[in-house]
Parts: structure tokens; sequence; C-alpha cells
């Protein structure tokens, strides 16, 4: 697939968890299909959103993607470097330019860590500034960066609120001058009023130091807002790929379309004329997921040969992707 | 309408080690036979407690009701005994919580759950109460709820467990439904279910129904009124309509303006609202949200608004237009 000069390939990206068990004699009795196949290029300076419900795998593609899990088969690349063959030097030398910003501002940051040891730490592990005393400048400034006070270093997470945590997430992502990050539900655990000042943030940042995001989340009108294009995920694949306005006024796959017409708007006038497309069941289990297309049980327009034929990942002109038959 | 429960003047501490936290500031509201109030507002805004402290479901000490009046069908909530609230709780009234995996006890079976509060409160056999509860499970849209009484928590998913409560929340045909954030740890596509089904219960049994929730966008499609609150006061009241078309309160339209749309393309940056909620420790001398209001002028530092009406059925606590930026 083309973007025009992709920071990030993705190409047939594979992660399954075994399942074991037993206690001392481990046997592997099946296999959590968390991502399967999953392939995609992000552009320099561009933000891709990745949405999809809970257990959908996007969290795992997330963290496979910059080497925290060792993906099960297919390749990635960031900025030129292979991340599953990397080691050592240059697994670090990836690390450098990939960061990630995670959920959870409450589990994220050590609690037994000053601010200054939380940010300063990517700049030590790098060893991009050794002396102790240049190492504190830099974190003074990086605070500023994201919006808190410099007098805060010698603080510890317990003495911020979760909007100033994920501050300190953010200067940490930023202090090893990365070219990408991948946000990981970054704005689930806040409040409303302090989603936006993050959201905010974030944009600012990425205008000025020209960053490349992977945005994963599940707030489907956020991601409108702040990603150039959108990928759906479902039980571990991507179903429909495309630009934010193509994908939020014209969905194509039936998963889309269904998940779309699920989102609130606050507005009672719309949301009393509106026509729900409300799925049936549940998302299957991952461990054993549906044959032919993942989503044929819940979907409203199945034919007999999804229930066999897993659907094609293609290219149905303008950037826009799909995989569905009856597309 | 008739008037179904009317709270006046409801205040409820907490007091902790750090010092007296200030929960709920003196709220007064009514609720009409079968109307769907929305109490709306972030973390810690008081929401929550507000109806707990109602159904005597807050800890006493550390939690103390300063003041208050809570007048459900002709009798005072908050006079009642332990003993006479039980008869309530359940019956009378029945709740929805945030959190359908802690909510449910894990080591009873579903069914057990749900005929527990048939046999306490309608004294049903067994055999009735079982019918009851696969009568139940099968509204709230479990399939087979015959072969699924027998299962555990844990063999169901979040959006079947959230429907499991409110199935129990209706056990006893309540005439009050309080759901307490009943869609936020659920995702998109079974909260569009679960509001489903309580669009159903509103229409086909007339349930009067609070539901209390920090998302504007929930509530649209559901509520007949909303109540925001901000830091333990009742900021704006209004008929859903009027708060989303014309809010009057500067903590409302800050937050209708930091909510993105799925619905429109975008054409700005969201407009954040500066700052955090203040600290409940202190109670402001001045406007609680004065500080973070883009609309401040120099009387909101001494005096806290009172919630009036601006226009009829609509209140605000507010010295200020906002259509006009002059004091009120």
């Amino acid at each position: 697939m083309t973007v025009s000069n992709p920071l990030v390939r993705v190409e047939n990206l594979t992660k399954h968890f075994p399942v074991t068990r037993g206690i001392v004699i481990q046997r592997t009795v099946g296999y959590v299909q968390a991502v399967d196949d999953v392939s995609f290029e992000i552009a320099r300076g561009e933000t891709l959103g990745l949405v999809g419900e809970s257990g959908c795998g996007k969290t795992t593609a997330g963290r496979t993607l910059l080497g925290l899990y060792p993906p099960t088969g297919g390749e990635v690349e960031i900025d030129g470097h292979d991340v599953g063959k990397a080691k050592g030097r240059d697994l670090l030398a990836i690390r450098r330019k990939a960061q990630m910003i995670f959920q959870d501002p409450f589990a994220s940051l050590n609690p037994r860590w000053t601010v200054s040891a939380i940010v300063g730490e990517p700049l030590r592990v790098h060893r991009l500034i050794t002396s102790e005393k240049a190492r504190l400048e830099r974190v003074k400034e990086l605070l500023e960066l994201v919006g808190l006070s410099a007098r805060y270093v010698n603080r510890f997470p317990h003495e911020f609120s979760g909007g100033q945590r994920q501050r300190i997430g953010v200067a940490r992502a930023l202090a090893s001058e990365p070219v990408f990050i991948v946000c990981d539900e970054p704005i689930s655990a806040l409040d409303v009023s302090i989603q936006a000042q993050v959201v905010n943030l974030l944009e600012d940042l990425q205008d000025q130091f020209s960053l490349t995001y992977l945005f994963i989340a599940h707030d489907l009108a956020m991601v409108r807002h702040i990603c150039d294009r959108v990928a759906v995920m479902y039980l571990g694949v991507i179903v429909e790929m495309a630009g934010r306005n193509e994908l939020y006024e014209n969905p194509l796959h039936p998963y889309t379309q269904a998940l779309l017409s699920a989102v609130p708007v606050p507005d009672p006038k719309k949301e009393r004329q509106r026509q729900r497309t409300i799925l049936t069941g549940d998302v299957p289990s991952p461990l054993n997921p549906p044959d032919g297309c993942r989503f044929h049980p819940r979907c409203p327009i199945a034919k007999e040969h999804c229930k066999q034929i897993v659907p094609e990942w293609r290219e149905i002109g303008c950037g826009r992707w799909v995989a569905c038959h009856e597309v | 309408m008739s008037t179904f429960l009317e709270v006046q003047d409801l205040t409820v501490r907490f007091h902790t080690p750090e010092g007296t936290v200030h929960a709920v500031n003196g709220i007064s509201y009514e609720l009409g036979e079968g109307e769907t109030l929305a109490l709306v507002g972030e973390s810690g805004c008081g929401k929550s407690v507000s109806m707990m402290s109602l159904l005597g479901l807050i800890p006493i000490p550390p939690g103390e009701i300063v003041s208050g009046r809570a007048i459900y069908r002709g009798t005072d909530l908050l006079e009642m005994t332990e003993h006479e609230l039980e008869n309530i709780r359940g019956a009378e009234i029945g709740m929805v919580f945030q959190d359908p995996m802690t909510s449910l006890n894990p080591v009873l079976t579903i069914g057990r759950q749900i005929t527990e509060s048939l046999r306490v409160h309608d004294g049903s056999n067994s055999e009735q109460a079982e019918r009851r509860a696969i009568e139940l499970l099968d509204w709230v849209g479990i399939s087979d709820p015959a072969n699924h009484l027998q299962d555990y928590p844990h063999q169901f998913s979040g959006g079947m467990r959230q429907r499991v409560m409110i199935a129990m929340a209706l056990a006893c045909s309540p005439s009050l439904l309080i759901a307490d954030e009943p869609t936020t740890a659920l995702d998109v596509t079974i909260q569009a279910q679960i509001v489903e089904l309580a669009l159903r219960l509103r229409e086909q049994i007339r349930m009067t129904i609070i539901w209390i929730t920090h998302d504007l966008g929930v509530v649209a499609g559901l509520a007949d009124r909303v109540i925001v609150m901000y830091a333990g006061y009742m900021v704006e009241e209004a008929g859903i309509e009027d708060l989303y078309e014309d809010p009057r309160h500067p903590y409302t339209l800050a937050l209708l303006a930091a909510l993105p749309r799925a619905d429109r393309r975008r054409h700005s940056r969201l407009k954040s609202i500066r700052g955090a909620p203040p600290s409940m420790l202190v109670q402001p001398t001045g406007c609680p949200f004065a500080s973070r209001c883009e609309f401040v002028i120099e009387h909101c530092w001494s005096a806290n608004p009172p919630l009036t009406p601006v226009v009829p059925n609509h209140r605000i606590a507010c010295w200020v237009d906002i259509q006009t930026g002059d004091s009120r």
C-alpha cells in the first residue's frame, strides 16, 4: 500500500499469545489471536487513529509495533529500521525514536520516583545527557514544554492530578526526542474538561516537533477530531481504513457502520431521529475466532461465502482500504 | 406530571483526616413521575454522593448529611430508619451501578442474585422467583434465559452483566430507577444497547429514571431534563433541548465546546477549560467555577451565585448573562 514517504510500515503483523495449562509441565492449549495479519503505513507528520472495542487488539498492535512484544509474524519498519530483527544497540536506537504514552496516568508513573527521575530516565538510558546538572535543566525545560511548572521537579506522582500526570507521561515520551509516538488511549482516564487540554497539547507538540502519532482510542468523536486517517479494528484484524471525513461520512464496512451509528452525539434532536444499527451479541473470543470473515456472526448483511472465505484487505481507490466481500 | 421525588437543600460532607470534604452543597430539585432526569458532572462533583445519600448508602461516619429533605411519595427518605430504607431499596427504588464487574457477587449464580431481592421483598417462593427471573432476563435481551440462571458472573461479558444488573434492579418492579454511570465501563456498541433498553423502559413501562453520567452525549437522546453539577453545587438545570441549544452557565457552555463531535467535520481546535476542578476541602467564598470561567467578573469572587431561573424551567447559578457578558 502506498503512503508517500512512510515513517512507519507495518506488513502482515501478527501477534498470538499462547494459552497454557498446567503448573509444572505447561502445555500450550491454544493461542489468543490478538493481532492477525495487519498491514498499514503511517506517513511522516501524520496521525493515524486505531479504533475498536475493548479486546480487539488495538493496544497489542501498538505495543508489538514498538517491539514491546515480539511479533509472531510480519514486519514492522520504523524510520528504516526493522523492529522485529533489531537487537541490543539497534533496538535501543529504535526505542529512542519511537516512544509511547500510556492510558492510565496513575499506573504508568513509578510512585517512588520524583518527576525529575521519571522524565530524566530516557535521557539517562539513552545516554543523551550524562551530566546530572544538565539533565535536571533539560527536565525543567520538558516540564515547561508540556505546561507544567519547572518547580515540580522534586515532587512525586501522587501530588498531581490525572491531567497533570498525563502531562508528565508526555514529557517523558518527549525526552528522547522521538519522531514517532504511540498514544495508547492517552485521554480516556481523564475528565472531559481535561481531555481537551491534553489533546490540544498533543497537537501543539506535533506541530512543533513534526511528530508522527499512532492514536489508539475507543472515543470515536475524539478520533475524528485529532486523526488524519483512521483504521478500524475488529477481533484482531483491520476491517477498514480511510481518511477521517470519508470514513465518518461514508463508512463502507458493516462493522464501521454499526460502530459509528452507536456513537452518541450531544444534540437531542439528532439523537431522537437517529437510527442505530444495534449489533446483536458480543464480540467472539479471540481464542477461537470465527472462520471466514471474523465479523460474519454479527454482520447484518453476511452471505454464505462470508462464513468460509477470509475477505481480502484491498484498496478500493483514493487511499480507502476495506476487508469485506460485500463492499 | 405529579411530583414524585422532591429534594430540598441537600448537604453532605465527609470528615476525613485531610479535612472536611464538602461533597454536596445544598442542592434542590424535583422529579416528576415518568420523567428521566440526567445528573451530569465530572468525577468528584458530588453527583453519585447526592443519590447514594438519599438511600442511606454512604457510610456515616465519615459521611454526614448536614441538612436536607428528600420527600419521596410523601415521606422523607432522610428521616427513615435503616429498616424502613431496606424496604425501599430494591423494592421501590432500584439501582444500577457503574461497574458490572464488581457489583455482582462472583460466587453466586446469576439466578440466585436476581431472585434474592424477590424473595426478600416480595416473599415469592423459589419457583415464582425463578419464573420472574427468566422473564426479566428475557426482557433485558438475554437469549435463552432459562439456561443462564445457573451461570456465574464471570461467564458473562460486560454488556450482559450490565443487563443482569438492570434485571436485578427491575426485579421488584420499582417505581424509580437510579442508574449511576451504567454505560461508562462499556464499549460504544454495548452502550447503545443499554441506552435502547433504557428507552424501552421509559416508553413501555413509563419508568421514572435518574441517570447519573459524565457524558453529555449519552443523555442527549435519553433524558427529559438535565442537572449540571460542579464542585458539589447545581450550576444549571434545564429541559433537554434548552440545555444543549441554549446553555446559560459558562461551565455547561465550556463543557459542550470541549466535546469533539463524531457527526461534524473538524473546524477548529477544541476549546479547553483552563485549570482543574477546585479542592472540595474548602468551601469557596465566591463562585466555585470563577477561576476557570471566561466570563468572570469582580462580583464572582466575593459571592457564590444562588440557583435562579433565567427563563421558565431553566435555572442557573451565575452572576453573568453570558449572552451580553454583563452582570445579571
